[in-house]
């Protein structure tokens, strides 16, 4: 089947049950079209994406599930509350993401044992992550039904009693299991029990809850990998009344309206997404009608779209959503058929935009096809294709890109653009549980990476290049302050790595303590900016010869001599502590081709070949190593 | 009961119960369909308000015995809403 044959994903509002889609799926997949049966599938439910759909979808996955690259993740429910029929939406939504879910939902109130017996289904099914449900009437019945009855000093009793109660389960859970664990926070009674009386003290029925809530955070943040999933505030985003079910309540035990189900799974997926890797760390967004309203190559600066008023206002809120993920660490590109000159003049200079060239790592503005394009970012950015989400406006452009790049996670823009900003910030690839100082720093990074490279063109020699750039780099022995970093080099870097040996921190501390190895991380800065520590060193000593253990570079600086200016360090280190010979091995990879030569470059003579690699020496007694003039250097 | 009706409760049963469509008929009810249990008929009730936009009373529930009746029933609370 060709992609020409393909029908049309952009149904009419309201057509959200094409008939022949079900039959088209089970017949690709009697073929044994795994890849195309999985497309439709996803298709299919992300037009109705309702429970009955639910049903089909995870059957469906069952026969396909061994035959697609989905990641695979283990989800523990413990409840209070009836979660089955959510289970079959939660699988068919991680589909759509890539991820193929399989769900332990514990019994009826049995968390308290489930967390405590080590040997109980919990911890036999070894989850990935582990969801705990308790609604406020089972978690804490003195705040709920009976808090008319009970006088103040037992209520704030039972409040400490839920927090120390909450904070030893965790504790156990954290010493039998290394899971993530998800804890719901209490809800809020809709109205409480004695009306608005309650309002009027801290003690009252929500104002014990608040508390409790208040303390879960504090809770949680001391264990590591425990997260709050604030189910008060979703409830209150839908609206109690409208969320809550009583007749399902009083008669299935589930406390959630049928058309809320889907929404309670979708928060679920924002942890979810996150913990099995399957996010975006770039958003490549279109620019007419999706950044501003208008097309600036027929309407002009004056004409498109962008501003306080609406209808710009619409569009601001979704750059405003879109700054929000750049303060994240995900990084903005624009992805655009138009005149370049036309459209930078407006990110440049338009009054009503928030986004500005600064704000994006990555600029394609041609008349090239999409796909094309993104291929290119992804290249550039040096990030997978499946890190790409796609933001359009064009339904026939993101088809496009679904069907020639299914890796890239393409968001149905809603028709109207009031509703862009939500879309995306309710996009699960875009969530984040925790951020690094580095994530935070990510786009100016790579901004100042692409002005290095177009400085670099101005310049006749490479040389000339380097002493523009004023490289500044600082060598230091590992301290407590840069073991994780040291240690996180040696787990991700694999182009410019000689021997891609992997140490966590703890052998690297072991280490570190020995007289004989010596452990030094690099630092670089430049006029455009900060590097950070991007490199490692780890040599020891034997007899008379000095021996490197590691030798990486993160690709960020890697061919501006800073590799030179370390390996220099190395060398000048040995012979002052009386080595002789400074001998490496090459271990080549898969992916480590950028490192094949280097040894060579820097004057190392090819010693022998065995089953480990290539083996190189320099002799220290009759040769030297130089730092490139042009780097200072700071040891 | 309408055609139409009846058309989109056997497609939310067929999704429901994992049955191709003609296998629904206005008859079939926990005794025919194996995979009609508590934890299935509560799905179809959650399918059924979720697709018509209703909230059914657990006496509706009740009254689910066979898809003829959920057709029937699904009509009768349309036309008069509470």
């Amino acid at each position: 089947m060709t992609e020409m044959s393909e029908p049309t994903s952009n149904p009419a509002p309201g057509q959200r049950n094409p008939p022949n889609l079900r039959t088209d799926i089970d017949s690709l997949i009697v073929q044994g079209s795994f890849d195309p049966a999985s497309r439709r599938l996803a298709e299919l439910w992300r037009r109705d994406p309702a429970p009955a759909t639910a049903s089909f979808v995870t059957s469906r996955l069952e026969q396909l599930r061994d035959k697609l690259p989905l990641t695979k993740f283990k989800l523990a429910i413990l409840r209070s509350f009836t979660v089955e029929p959510i289970v079959p939406l939660l699988r068919a939504e991680a589909f759509a993401y890539g991820i193929d879910l399989e769900v332990h939902v514990g019994d009826f109130n049995t968390y308290v044992q489930d967390l405590l017996d080590g040997e109980s289904s919990l911890y036999r099914f070894a989850p990935n992550a582990l969801v705990l449900a308790v609604r406020t009437d089972q978690a804490a019945p003195e705040l709920w039904r009976d808090f008319a009855d009970a006088s103040p000093e037992p209520a704030q009793h039972a409040a400490e009693r839920v927090v120390k109660s909450y904070e030893q389960w965790i504790d156990v859970f954290r010493k039998q299991s290394q899971a993530a664990l998800i804890i719901h926070s209490l809800e809020q009674p809709a109205v409480p029990s004695l009306g608005v009386l309650d309002n009027q003290s801290d003690a009252g029925q929500s104002g014990l809850i608040r508390h409790i809530n208040h303390e879960l955070r504090r809770v949680a943040a001391g264990f590591h990998g425990a997260y709050i999933l604030d189910y008060d505030a979703l409830v209150a985003r839908h609206g109690h009344e409208q969320w809550h079910d009583e007749r399902k309540w009083l008669t299935a035990r589930l406390p959630i309206a049928a058309g809320h189900l889907l929404h309670m799974a979708r928060e679920w997926m924002r942890y979810i997404v996150p913990l099995s890797g399957r996010t975006s760390k770039v958003l490549v967004t279109d620019l007419d009608n999706t950044l501003w309203g208008g097309i600036i190559g027929e309407d002009g600066m004056a004409g498109i779209k962008i501003g306080p008023e609406y209808p710009g206002a619409a569009y601001q809120s979704l750059q405003r959503a879109l700054l929000d993920l750049s303060r994240k660490g995900i990084l903005l590109a624009v992805c655009s058929k138009n005149n370049l000159d036309d459209a930078m003049e407006a990110i440049e200079k338009h009054p009503g935009m928030l986004l500005r060239p600064n704000h994006f790592a990555a600029v394609r503005i041609n008349w090239t096809d999409k796909a094309q394009n993104l291929r290119e970012i992804a290249e550039e950015l040096n990030v997978g294709i499946d890190s790409l989400a796609f933001i359009d406006d064009n339904p026939f452009e993101r088809e496009q890109v679904r069907a020639s790049l299914p890796e890239v996670t393409v968001l149905d823009l809603p028709q109207n653009p009031l509703e862009y900003a939500a879309a995306v910030r309710n996009c699960p690839v875009f969530e984040r549980l925790t951020l690094s100082t580095e994530d935070q720093q990510r786009t100016e990074m790579y901004v100042a990476q692409r002005q290095r490279a177009g400085a670099e063109q101005k310049f006749q020699s490479k040389e000339d290049f380097f002493r523009f750039l004023e490289q500044e780099a600082e060598l230091a022995p590992v301290s407590p302050l840069t073991l994780a970093r040291v240690s996180q080099l040696t787990q991700k870097t694999n182009q410019f790595n000689l021997t891609t040996r992997r140490y966590s921190e703890a052998q690297i501390a072991d280490m570190a303590k020995l007289p004989d190895w010596k452990i030094f991380s690099i630092k670089v800065r430049d006029r455009f900016g900060d590097h950070g520590l991007v490199g490692v060193a780890m040599t020891h000593d034997a007899g008379e010869q000095c021996e490197v253990d590691t030798f990486l570079l993160s690709c960020r600086v890697i061919g501006r001599t800073v590799e030179t200016a370390l390996l220099a360090h190395l060398a000048e280190t040995a012979s002052r502590r009386g080595r002789k010979r400074l001998i490496g091995y090459f271990i080549p990879t898969k992916k480590n081709a950028p490192a094949r030569d280097f040894y060579q470059q820097h004057g190392f003579t090819h010693q022998e070949s065995n089953g480990t690699g290539t083996l190189w020496t320099f002799d220290l007694e009759t040769s030297t190593l130089r730092c490139p003039d042009w780097i200072k250097l700071q040891t | 009961m309408t055609a139409s009706t009846f058309e989109q409760v056997r497609s939310i049963a067929s999704d429901i119960f994992g049955l191709p469509l003609d296998k629904i008929t206005p008859e079939s009810s926990p005794e025919t369909i194996e995979t009609w249990d508590s934890i299935q008929h509560l799905n179809l009730v959650l399918a059924i308000e979720e697709k018509f936009g209703l909230q059914l009373e657990p006496e509706d529930i009740e009254r689910m015995k066979n898809i003829g009746a959920v057709s029937a029933m699904v009509e009768k609370l349309q036309s008069a809403p509470r």
